[in-house]
């Protein structure tokens, strides 16, 4: 047989394939949708959509059910660990690209990755044993010592300072997408040509004015997208959240004091949801979660997008 | 008499590792007047050149060797600033080089925005009058807030020696600046050197022999990292002291 007959055959079988995983892939995504969906309808149907997004109350035990608290919590914790981390990750993406000798690249941008490969749960360790004793004794009891004799209206806004809460739970999480906005960060910095920071230097500029005004500006599309990825991170990360959170779902929250996230929430109450009412609405907030990544991931690429336009046909 | 010339080489050769790009050269660069250099690709002129506002000091492994005169001054000497340097020695590259998410007006004031220029009426001037020097004035003088990247390859490489003009440098030097030229901006461009020469101190490398005749007051003859022949233009086209020269612009070779 001529080879063209294998050639064209194998063409076909690997198109096949490549069309059948892919479709697997979305098949799968869809299928957790539904189950989702299907999971938290009788706590949609108790409490109505939009009741259930709204509503305060989460009080297992009179069978009230609320997504607010958590949600707000996850919205809390994720911008704010977004906050925290977003200029450490970029002025380390900038050192490593622009600043550090040649030498000291690799092993500083291999540093940086590696925080990405710890399991959450060593955070989650590390933050207990590490970060908690400090923020609680240097940070904390100070603040709110000096609040209660100085700025008493404060003391409710900053809540108990025992270490185990929000402050906590967002400091960790801050450390933990760092790598994710970094080294993104970091590929799009190398990806500005030379010839873009040798015109600016031929301009009689600093290395400094030529990050800011052009390797900065030409990378921003891939910037951006590190801070998407570190967000989705942030928005879904469990494990170390719920080991430092506190895991109270009463409104309203504290600065130090503890809270929720849907994350944390549903890893922390799983297995103890012994009503129909109670799993439903856990896995509702689940299926709260599922949208709030998706809208994230919608309006992200529309501004990537628009970002993008600017520089299409260089 | 000493000449005062507005820069010079004294024995100047750059190393990539240990590899000589240029070696050897002393070249003086008359002021107010366009120095060319000319010789075969890889001979060295864009070493050479890029040697004059330290611009090697950006790329790790290059080693400069030899004085570089600025008023008589040694750019290289310690304590000198290469951003002072690059300030009044400005560059126009082979390609051109836009910022891409910068307007047309932008990329003509970046090098003033460095210098903290706010006043937008002074850098609409200035705007303007680079861009009438490089002859893009007329084309792009209704849409000076589009992106760069719009401006076709040329009207980029002119966009490029607005932007270098518009801090006023006292010495231009220009890489091949016409080579993505068509013939009519390359007019201009060439118009536009006859002018300048009455206020910057021009180096273009070419490898136009046409170009360099009818543009340059001196020209320089470079060969395998060395310079082989400097002189007045017109004695170098018509009576070469040198055979190689000769063989070169009678284009016997290279
Ligand atoms: N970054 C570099 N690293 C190593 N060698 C280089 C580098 N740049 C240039 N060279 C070498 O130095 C020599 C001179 O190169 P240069 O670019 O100065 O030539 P040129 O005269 O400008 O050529 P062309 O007319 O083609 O632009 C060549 O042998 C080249 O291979
Ligand atoms: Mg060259």
């Amino acid at each position: 047989m001529p080879d063209w007959i294998y050639r064209r055959l194998g063409d076909r079988l690997f198109a096949a394939l490549v069309v059948f995983l892919a479709l697997g892939v979305v098949a799968a995504a869809l299928l957790v949708a539904l189950v989702l969906y299907q999971g938290s309808a009788l706590a949609f149907r108790t409490f109505g959509f939009f009741g259930f997004l709204t509503s305060q109350a989460w009080d297992a035990v009179r069978g009230q059910f609320g997504a607010w608290p958590p949600l707000a919590g996850t919205l809390i914790t994720a911008s704010a660990a977004l906050l925290l981390a977003f200029f450490p990750a970029l002025a380390a993406a900038i050192y490593v690209v622009e600043y550090a000798p040649r030498w000291l690249k690799e092993p500083v941008a291999y540093l940086i990755d590696l925080l990405a490969a710890l399991p959450s749960v060593v955070y989650g360790l590390w933050g207990l044993f590490v970060l908690v004793p400090p923020v609680r004794d240097g940070l904390e009891r100070p603040l709110f010592t000096w609040a209660a004799v100085h700025a008493p209206a404060l003391v409710p806004l900053l809540g108990p300072p025992t270490g185990i809460g929000l402050l906590s739970a967002t400091l960790v999480l801050a450390l933990m997408i760092v790598p994710y906005a970094s080294s993104l960060a970091r590929d799009a910095l190398a990806l500005v040509p030379q010839s873009q920071r040798e015109a600016m230097f031929a301009l009689g500029a600093t290395r400094w004015e030529v990050v800011r005004r052009v390797v900065i500006p030409y990378a921003r599309a891939g910037i951006f997208s590190g801070v998407v990825l570190a967000l989705a991170r942030a928005l879904g990360e469990t494990m170390a959240v719920t080991m430092l959170i506190g895991n109270a779902v009463n409104l309203p929250y504290t600065v130090f004091g503890p809270a929720a996230t849907m994350a944390s929430l549903i890893a922390n109450e799983f297995t103890e949801a012994d009503t129909d009412l109670h799993l439903s609405a856990l896995i509702a907030v689940g299926f709260v979660l599922l949208l709030l990544s998706l809208l994230t991931n919608l309006v992200a690429g529309w501004m990537l997008r628009r970002l993008a336009r600017g520089e299409g046909r260089r | 008499m000493s000449q005062p010339y507005r820069m010079e080489t004294q024995n100047l050769s750059v190393y990539y590792g240990k590899h000589p790009g240029v070696r050897g050269v002393s070249l003086p660069v008359h002021d107010r007047r366009v120095t060319a250099l000319i010789g075969p690709s890889g001979c060295g002129k864009t070493t050479f050149l890029r040697a004059l506002n330290r611009m090697h000091d950006l790329t790790p492994g290059v080693r400069v060797e030899g004085r570089v005169l600025l008023d008589g001054e040694d750019v290289y000497a310690p304590g000198v600033d290469p951003v002072v340097v690059r300030r009044r020695v400005g560059m126009v590259f082979q390609r051109p080089t836009p910022f891409p998410t910068m307007s047309i007006f932008e990329n003509v004031v970046a090098g003033l925005r460095l210098v903290g220029v706010r006043d937008r009426r002074v850098l609409g001037q200035a705007a303007e009058r680079a861009l009438r020097m490089a002859a893009l004035w007329d084309e792009v003088k209704d849409r000076l807030h589009a992106p760069a990247v719009d401006l076709s390859g040329g009207q980029q490489q002119r966009l490029s020696i607005a932007r270098a003009l518009a801090v006023e440098p006292e010495v231009l030097l220009m890489d091949e600046p016409t080579s993505a030229l068509d013939p009519i901006s390359t007019q201009a461009i060439e118009d536009l050197l006859t002018e300048l020469k009455n206020s910057v101190t021009i180096v273009i490398v070419t490898h136009n022999m046409q170009q360099a005749a009818r543009v340059s007051d001196y020209t320089a003859f470079f060969l395998d990292g060395e310079m082989v022949e400097f002189d007045a233009t017109d004695r170098l086209f018509t009576n070469p002291a040198d055979p190689r020269t000769e063989a070169y612009i009678t284009g016997r070779f290279g």
